[in-house]
């Protein structure tokens, strides 16, 4: 016999088949069942193959702890690759095939390597491999993996939210639905979360009463009460970050057919109080091949049975060294099986009555020293807790499954994530808080309660705590359950003392604990090593069940006491979470604000290549039909030199300064004089940081004496106004000026080229003579009967107009400038023909030509440094021995000497001294120039000025090739600027 | 994630603000000071384990700057000050 769905009982629906399918065969389940939970009912024993030696493995847990029964799983359009068998409900028509083995889980190639285990010990991997990780890794990944993301479409629908409370309550147990109802009843706002289906924790499989009702029965009026008090209850959902000042993160799945199967929510909550009533897991107990499928733990073994009425086995043997198991025992033999129960403890514990009047046999200071059998336990051997040969065999038993338990582990992630520090009581065999952390409460197994009384005390007393802390008072009475018998006390037992056997103490990374005596012996005395020498602990499960007896072995390894071993560090996530649903709606055109221009639509219909620039969306150029970008760029950028170009410039930034301070305090943050600026000009300017590197550039216009006008660089705008009121506020906060952003309430169009002026002319009243508006000069006026203004600025070196109206009108601004223009065949140029041209005219760009290093005198504008009388930031940087030394690197312009050739941008310029090659510098832009129909460059080159002064050559370096070029002065077009001026 | 008190705003969720290093006085007239206290004024901070003093700007909210008093192993917050508040 084996195992097999019972006819009664269960918290499934009978009346509601399910059909799935297991490696392409068709099996059934019911409503209520989970994937591991149907598997076991239809008898299905291997479920996957270990991470390292391919072993079978089988259902050993009943939910988050499970370490082996990792699943692919897929439903209609959904694909989880890593899918828990034992948390995820079954749904009709679902996929289900085991991981990492080839071609299956039942006949596994891969399988033979364990027959050379004796060979590949803790650290096989990087004895072995290192340093070549890299020839190997390809085939490594593939025998050792987990589930294969397939590139499907995200069906799945993910979002966020934040909230906030007076109580969070982590763990809807009966300790934490104590703590729910005593903290909601005194009028807290309360959030009641349970990573389960539904709330009660272990009331839903246990046998005991509260206040007179069947747990369950009392769990579901708890309920229905907390309802009524309005609490936010969330059911499969888990609490799994613990963050700074009582901020919880909590992954929701929902798993209803209108949100869409695999549907998560990440909520986000700020709590100010919170319970942590996680529960506890129960541990292993281990002996020699306690892997085998078959081989699961006792707990789980009930929780099957009760909620999904699957008895796991027939023939049953149950191994323990504590009170709890018992209880199970006498379940799974009233059930219908046959159960022997071994108790590593020598005396009868007074639970031991319960499991013998059920008909269990009970072997005290016994254990399992072995178990046999293919693909599963078949027979156990039983002998002496301190056996120390596996021949010391007291009796073989026939046995389908093996349920074991090592004592229990209180969920102390969440308590120990938020920093809280632990303590190795010794009594309970188990690591528990020293302390709770500020404004968090301790409920359940966490405090060391082990009866149900004493969980609902608990629960019951950390309600009343978060309430008080509130300023609330509770008022309900605690829930009332009989005291169990005094709890005989659990034995530390953390292995057999056999050492001709591996014993297993992580199923799924296949850490035995010869490998942890092997990590010890090699010094790896650190639990932290330990965890990363062996694996230990670093599967999916992250060593739920299975951490504790290593830290156990490595004290006694050590000849330490486990105290001073401690545990490794808890952080966030305590389960396994979706990378898509952190991301939640945060992705593709949502991820962040798309910002258009005023004349979008137009840009777009004159087929302009729209791309992404610093969070805005502009025109890279205008490609006609049968035309490439770059073919567009190079007849773009001819047309504005020799006729008229059109540009959109709305996204430059234009930030006012105002105020009676204004001047003063711009003159002490930019590099250049602004007091002296006369309204109605303009002036280029750098603004650097206090380190004296340059970081903007841009136009300032002065618009009346108290009253400036910053054009920064489009993608520096935020950051210039941030700028700007940190030096306002922190340094200078005497001066009266405040700032303004109005960058989005301008349209800005740049008319460049010979022809500018006639095009632009008709259009307004405003006097574009050079003698009424000269190069650096703007003025205000009517453009098209709306009023606005016009800057005589270039970024092209032609004769050009930056013509900005509000940005309600920019639209039919660009369409009347496009008219206006066509017999001039006015051309739309975008930001990548600009950058055409503004390098032909040797005009930085920040960030492109300038990087984190660069200082003005490197772009050869040391002026105002000389001239400016007032301190400034960044000024006294610029008069540091470094900033003063002579091989500085400066901006050039290169010619390649073959005039077909553009450089690489990044290239470098290099020579050898000493025998070795040396950098001198690199290219910063490189194009095609139209104007001069050769290439160019623009680069940092070291003492850049004077070679080009000497006109001499260097080497450019790229992917081993050279190609020489000549340093030159950055301006290629009109060095005079007669064009400019003109 | 921490809850910080904006002198202004009240208590706010961290991604609101942005951090600002430590306070230091800018040595002025800057022209006159040595290579050694510029430099020591751009690079170097204390960095001090525990109670420390920090410039903090509510930047996603009222935009303003203010010192925060706070232990950096804890993230306790033990008190936001206005600026001219601070002693």
């Amino acid at each position: 016999m084996t195992a097999r769905r019972l006819s009664s009982g269960g918290r499934i629906d009978r009346s509601k088949p399910l059909y799935f399918s297991w490696q392409g065969r068709v099996l059934s389940g019911f409503v209520g069942d989970t994937i591991a939970s149907a598997l076991m009912a239809n008898n299905v024993r291997v479920l996957g193959r270990s991470f390292k030696y391919h072993r079978a493995r089988g259902i050993y847990g009943a939910w988050v702890e499970e370490p082996n029964a990792i699943v692919d799983v897929v439903l209609g359009g959904a694909h989880e690759p890593n899918g828990r068998a034992t948390t995820l409900s079954l749904y009709d028509g679902m996929a289900v095939t085991g991981l990492n083995a080839q071609p299956s889980v039942d006949f596994d190639a891969y399988s033979a390597i364990d027959l050379f285990h004796p060979l590949l010990p803790s650290g096989f991997y990087y004895k072995t491999f290192f340093p070549n990780w890299h020839r190997f890794e390809p085939r490594i990944r593939e025998m050792a993996g987990l589930g294969t993301v397939r590139p499907l479409a995200n069906t799945e629908a993910f979002e966020t939210r934040t909230i906030a409370c007076d109580v969070l309550v982590a763990g809807g147990g009966p300790a934490g639905l104590a703590a729910a109802l005593t903290a909601a009843e005194a009028g807290a706002s309360v959030i009641l979360a349970d990573d389960r289906f539904g709330f009660g924790g272990s009331l839903l499989w246990g046998d005991e009463a509260i206040d007179g009702q069947p747990g369950a029965v009392w769990a579901a009026a708890a309920v229905a009460r907390l309802a009524g008090l309005g609490v936010q209850l969330l059911p499969s959902t888990t609490v799994f970050g613990a963050y700074d000042h009582n901020t919880f993160a909590l992954s929701e799945r929902r798993a209803t057919a209108a949100a869409g199967w695999g549907g998560e929510r990440i909520w986000t909550v700020r709590a100010r109080e919170a319970v942590l009533a996680a529960g506890a897991f129960e541990r292993p107990l281990v002996f020699p091949h306690n892997d085998r499928p078959g081989v699961m733990s006792a707990s789980a073994a009930l929780q099957y049975l009760r909620q999904y009425a699957v008895l796991p086995g027939q023939n049953i043997v149950v191994v323990t060294n504590n009170d709890s198991a018992y209880g199970v025992a006498a379940a799974l033999q009233l059930a219908g099986a046959l159960v022997t129960l071994t108790d590593v403890r020598p005396t009868a514990p007074a639970v031991a009555r319960i499991a013998e009047a059920a008909g269990v046999a009970v072997h005290l200071g016994s254990v399992v020293l072995n178990t046999a059998g293919r693909n599963g336990v078949v027979c156990a051997d039983i002998g002496a807790a301190d056996a120390t040969s596996l021949r010391a065999v007291q009796r073989r038993v026939p046995a389908d499954v093996v349920a074991v338990s090592g004592g229990w582990s209180p969920a102390v992630h969440l308590h120990s994530q938020a920093g809280g520090k632990l303590r190795w009581d010794a009594e309970q065999v188990a690591f528990l808080p020293l302390a709770a952390r500020p404004h968090q409460h301790l409920a359940g197994s966490i405090t060391g309660a082990e009866s149900l009384a004493a969980c609902l005390a608990s629960g019951h007393a950390a309600g009343s705590a978060a309430a008080t802390a509130l300023g609330l008072t509770a008022t309900v009475a605690p829930p009332h359950a009989d005291a169990a018998q005094p709890a005989a006390p659990a034995q530390a037992y953390w292995r057999v003392p056999v050492t001709s056997a591996r014993q297993w103490l992580d199923l799924q990374n296949d850490v035995t604990v010869k490998d942890v005596a092997l990590a010890a012996r090699e010094n790896y005395a650190s639990v932290e090593h330990l965890k990363r020498y062996t694996t230990l602990g670093m599967a999916t499960d992250q060593g739920k069940t299975s951490n504790v007896n290593g830290l156990a072995l490595l004290a006694e390894f050590t000849g330490r006491d486990i105290a001073q071993v401690g545990t490794t560090t808890f952080r966030p996530p305590f389960v396994p979470v979706t990378l898509g649903a952190i991301a939640g709606m945060k992705h593709g055109a949502l991820y962040a604000p798309w910002r258009r221009l005023p004349a979008h639509s137009e840009h777009v219909a004159a087929g302009a290549d729209i791309r992404e620039y610093g969070g805005w969306w502009r025109p890279a150029c205008y490609p006609r039909a049968g035309e490439t970008a770059a073919q567009a760029i190079q007849r773009e950028a001819a047309a504005a030199r020799q006729s008229v170009g059109l540009f959109d410039g709305s996204s430059l930034g234009k930030i006012v300064v105002e105020g009676q301070d204004a001047a003063a305090f711009l003159n002490l943050l930019f590099y250049n004089e602004l007091a002296n600026l006369k309204p109605g000009k303009l002036r280029y300017v750098l603004l650097l940081r206090e380190t004296g590197v340059v970081y903007d550039d841009g136009v300032v216009a002065r618009i009346a004496p108290d009253r400036y006008l910053l054009s920064p660089s489009s993608s520096h705008t935020a950051g210039v106004l941030a700028l700007l009121e940190a030096w306002h506020q922190t340094e200078y906060p005497h001066l009266k000026v405040a700032f303004h952003d109005t960058t989005g309430a301008w349209a800005t169009f740049a008319v460049s080229g010979p022809n500018a002026r006639e095009v632009l002319a008709p259009l307004t009243k405003i006097d574009l003579s050079a003698e009424a508006l000269p190069h650096m000069a703007f003025a205000s006026g009517r453009i098209l009967g709306v009023a606005g203004r016009i800057a005589r600025v270039s970024f092209t070196g032609e004769r050009s107009y930056e013509v900005s109206v509000p940005s309600g009108y920019g639209a039919s601004l660009w369409t009347a400038l496009r008219e206006a223009g066509a017999a001039f065949g006015i051309t739309p140029y975008g930001i990548e023909t600009l950058s055409v041209l503004r390098a032909e005219k040797g005009y930085i760009l920040i960030g492109t030509d300038t990087d984190g290093m660069t200082l003005p005198d490197d772009l050869g504008m040391s002026g105002p440094l000389r001239a400016k009388k007032v301190d400034f930031v960044g000024k006294r940087s610029l008069l540091t021995p470094d900033a003063l030394r002579p091989d500085r690197r400066q901006f050039v312009g290169l010619l390649p000497l073959d005039p077909t050739q553009v450089p690489h941008v990044g290239a470098h310029a290099i020579e050898f001294r000493d025998g070795k090659r040396r950098s001198r510098g690199w290219i910063t832009s490189a194009c095609h120039s139209p104007a001069l129909d050769r290439s160019i460059a623009l680069g940092m080159i070291e003492r850049g000025r004077e070679l080009a002064q000497q006109g001499a050559e260097v080497e450019l370096f790229h992917l081993g090739k050279i190609m020489k070029a000549k340093v030159t002065s950055p301006v290629f077009v009109d060095p005079a600027g007669e064009k400019l001026h003109g | 994630m921490q809850l910080i008190p904006c002198p202004w705003c009240g208590p706010r969720n961290e991604p609101e603000f942005s951090y600002g290093g430590e306070p230091a006085v800018r040595p002025i007239p800057a022209e006159s000071v040595s290579d050694a206290t510029w430099s020591d004024y751009l690079h170097f901070r204390a960095n001090p384990k525990g109670r420390a003093r920090e410039l903090w700007c509510h930047s996603a909210g009222c935009g303003q700057w203010f010192i925060m008093e706070r232990d950096t192993a804890t993230h306790a917050i033990f008190a936001t000050l206005k600026p001219g508040a601070a002693a």
